[in-house]
């Protein structure tokens, strides 16, 4: 089954406009380059971006000497892959307890991811260990918790308000001991803007570091394909804060595009590591650049 | 909230109050500004299409070309345009007082439902209702516990049942509210997709059984282009009467509370502008257009000074001024007061023209506390005679406190340079009037 299908329904208007575009007589005028334009802002991919995109693209069709629609709107397509730089997880995990923490602002889906992650892990034959350090949400503890259930990993959690550091370094002194594969470590939601909280998030790694100098291998921001452009900053400040490793865009599966993604990766170059397109528990799928492109803009072959 | 968009404005008006006489090519590249400016903060791009295109004309068939002011006029009609396009005056919410009534609460996942619910139920206590929460969301693991915590905290009552179904809860909750003299009943509900037909069905029924006084859809602040495709799909199947816009708390640049109420017509109604339970604030759309548009918010500053002013004590205070009778007891209250009206950040933004020069500087909200633990630690007598303090005293106070001596020292010579100015002021304010003096000690 395609993931993508229903962001492919979501979208058959653009493609409409830019199919019946196709039906003219060819000429790069105007209309052709507004409605890309107007696709992309209505991808969330942001003005900016699209701008320099159109002028780019300006630039390549002159270049190449494309005269068809149909050979500019896959350069175009093309352009948008190029940017999507992507790596996906390694699978040997080599320094136990590989750690990986989930960071994000408020009600992105960390915990979800989390459980999803744990669930592609263990399938894998990976011994996976859950650490609750949102010690702030209420019931956040016991989310986690019940995840721990579905996917048969370890769980380490202390009482609600609890020091967030101290459970991290809690959870990764029972991983060792455990000789658990991979740790991964919930964190509470935060907005970039809250100093204070930000400042906690940087304790927490601190404290894991000291402890354990290769820890986290794996800082991953969770990013909500609905989000605006509003993700750049967030990306921006928890990329100063902690630096970042991956991005995981989630909830895919409404008719959100996720088009501030392209922004992410091309100003950042942080890579997008996962996608999250439902809320069964193997709904978190490697992300593919080219079958995401596609389905946002379709193909007029 | 809305600071980034407010900054783009600024700069956008600076450069047409700059001329003497605009002509249509100004007004057309302004227009193109704010259409930009507007696309940047998330508004949808078809209502931004509109917006502009109604400025721009309206901009042109007025007098503005000839007018000897050409960029105010400008800002009038943005401003005018703004405000509509979010939807004018606030609207009071009546609920009955003679029987039960009922809010439901829906929206996307994660888009702050629950954290909504628990902000409602203290809002309308506080007009004396009797509320109680139910949380219908059977799916989402341990939602239930978090909104039974939440419940906890504000001593709000929580009705739920681990054994049913989301309808089924709705109802036998209604049961109960009966029974137990409770007010308002307000149904928080799980997330759904609005293109998850079973899930929709399922709120549907959940609303038509309730038949509430208000539904409030609920959306995150943050949301890019597909909020208004989101809550056209909820409004066709629940109507909803209000939206309540989240996590505007962050820079957030709010482009949906400018997209919903044009393509949905329904207004947002609260706005969730923090984490702690009393952080919703009705939602007022000409108040936040002139804060978007750099005009501060003069109105809604004095309307939280009242709430949380003691006339009385101000009263007292000024008494106290006036004599030169202030204290750092005095002072300490004065501090205790700004502090219940929120953070410095927040109020300073709502004076006009702070926006601009507020963006570099950050504003140390932790200041206050410093100040209040280093004056907590001083004893009755010290606070009435700052003058006996010496440096044993000053040690101790540090230590108390958890500052250094330096601190102390600061605070020292700031309370001694205000009580010089209030006493400067008082002479004046003998000869002139106060009005005056006030004038005399402005640095402007």
């Amino acid at each position: 089954m395609n993931i993508f299908a229903r962001l492919k329904d979501g979208l058959s208007k653009t493609r409409s406009q830019i199919t019946s575009i196709m039906g003219g007589d060819g000429r790069f005028d105007d209309v052709f380059f507004d409605s890309l334009e107007e696709a992309m802002i209505a991808a969330d991919i942001g003005i900016e971006l699209a701008t320099d995109i159109i002028d780019e693209l300006k630039q390549d069709l002159k270049d190449c000497r494309v005269t068809s629609i149909s050979e500019a709107y896959e350069l175009f397509k093309a352009m948008i892959v190029k940017g999507l730089t992507v790596t996906s997880l390694p699978e040997e995990f080599p320094p136990k307890p590989w750690v990986i923490m989930v960071v994000g602002v408020n009600g992105v889906g960390k915990t979800t991811t989390i459980g999803k992650l744990a669930q592609e892990l263990r399938a894998k034959g990976k011994t996976v260990m859950l650490g609750a350090a949102d010690t702030f949400r209420a019931g956040a503890i016991e989310q986690l918790r019940i995840w721990s259930e579905r996917t048969e990993s370890d769980f380490v959690a202390q009482q609600e308000g609890a020091d967030a550091a101290s459970v991290a370094f809690d959870a990764i002194e029972a991983a060792r001991a455990r000789e658990t594969d991979i740790l991964i470590l919930d964190t509470a939601g935060r907005l970039h803007t809250k100093v204070n909280l930000m400042n906690e998030l940087e304790k927490i790694l601190r404290v894991i570091k000291r402890n354990t100098p290769h820890a986290p291998n794996e800082i991953l921001l969770v990013v909500d394909a609905t989000t605006g452009q509003n993700a750049i900053k967030q990306v921006q400040v928890f990329n100063e804060s902690v630096g970042l490793t991956g991005l995981v865009i989630t909830k895919l599966d409404g008719t959100a595009k996720g088009g501030v993604a392209l922004a992410l990766t091309k100003k950042f170059n942080i890579p997008i590591r996962k996608i999250g397109v439902g809320e069964g528990i193997e709904d978190l799928q490697d992300f593919d650049p080219e079958a995401y492109v596609d389905a946002m803009f379709g193909n007029l072959g | 909230m809305f600071e980034e968009l407010t900054n783009r404005f600024e700069s956008i008006f600076k450069k047409l109050r700059g001329r003497g006489k605009l002509n249509e090519d100004n007004i057309a590249e302004a227009v193109r500004d704010v259409k930009r400016a507007l696309l940047e903060a998330d508004v949808n791009y078809r209502v931004v299409k509109k917006f502009s295109a109604t400025v721009q004309e309206k901009a042109l068939g007025s007098d503005i070309l000839k007018s000897i002011t050409p960029g105010q006029q400008f800002v009038k009609v943005v401003y005018d345009e703004l405000s509509k396009l979010m939807g004018g005056a606030a609207r009071q919410i009546k609920l009955h007082t003679n029987k039960l009534n009922v809010i439901v609460v829906a929206g996307l996942q994660g888009s702050g439902k629950t954290t909504a619910c628990s902000k409602l139920s203290l809002y309308f206590r506080k007009s004396g209702h009797r509320p109680m929460l139910v949380a219908c969301d059977t799916y989402r693991a341990a939602a239930i516990d978090q909104l039974e915590t939440l419940g906890k905290s504000l001593g709000v009552p929580v009705y739920s049942d681990r054994n049913s179904k989301p309808v089924a809860i709705a109802k036998d909750a209604i049961a109960k509210a009966k029974a137990d003299d409770i007010s308002l009943l307000i149904i928080d509900t799980a997330g759904r997709l609005h293109i998850d037909n079973d899930m929709m069905a399922e709120l549907k029924q959940i609303c038509e059984l309730a038949a509430p006084e208000e539904i409030f859809f609920v959306a995150d602040a943050m949301t890019g282009q597909d909020a208004v495709t989101v809550a056209e799909q909820f409004h066709k199947e629940i109507n909803f009467t209000g939206v309540i816009l989240t996590k505007l708390d962050g820079d957030a640049r709010g482009g949906a509370s400018l997209s919903i109420l044009d393509v949905a017509g329904v207004p947002v109604q609260f706005v969730g502008v923090g984490e702690k339970p009393d952080a919703l604030e009705l939602f007022h759309p000409e108040r936040m257009a002139s804060r978007i548009l750099g005009m501060g918010d003069i109105v809604s500053l004095v309307e939280r000074a009242q709430e949380t002013v003691d006339f009385e004590d101000s009263k007292k205070l000024e008494r106290k001024i006036r004599k030169n009778i202030f204290t750092l007891q005095d002072f300490l209250d004065q501090l205790r007061q700004i502090k219940k009206m929120g953070s410095l950040s927040d109020l300073l933004s709502m004076i006009p023209g702070v926006g601009k020069h507020m963006q570099d500087a950050e504003v140390d909200n932790n200041a206050l506390g410093k100040i209040e633990a280093i004056i907590c630690s001083m004893t009755k007598v010290e606070r009435d005679k700052p003058l006996i303090i010496d440096g044993s005293r000053k040690r101790r106070i540090a230590t108390g406190s958890g500052t250094t001596v330096q601190d102390v020292n600061k605070l020292l010579k700031q309370f001694d340079t205000m009580k010089t100015m209030m006493k400067r002021m008082n002479k004046i304010a003998g000869k002139r009037g106060q009005a005056a003096a006030l004038r005399n000690l402005s640095p402007f």
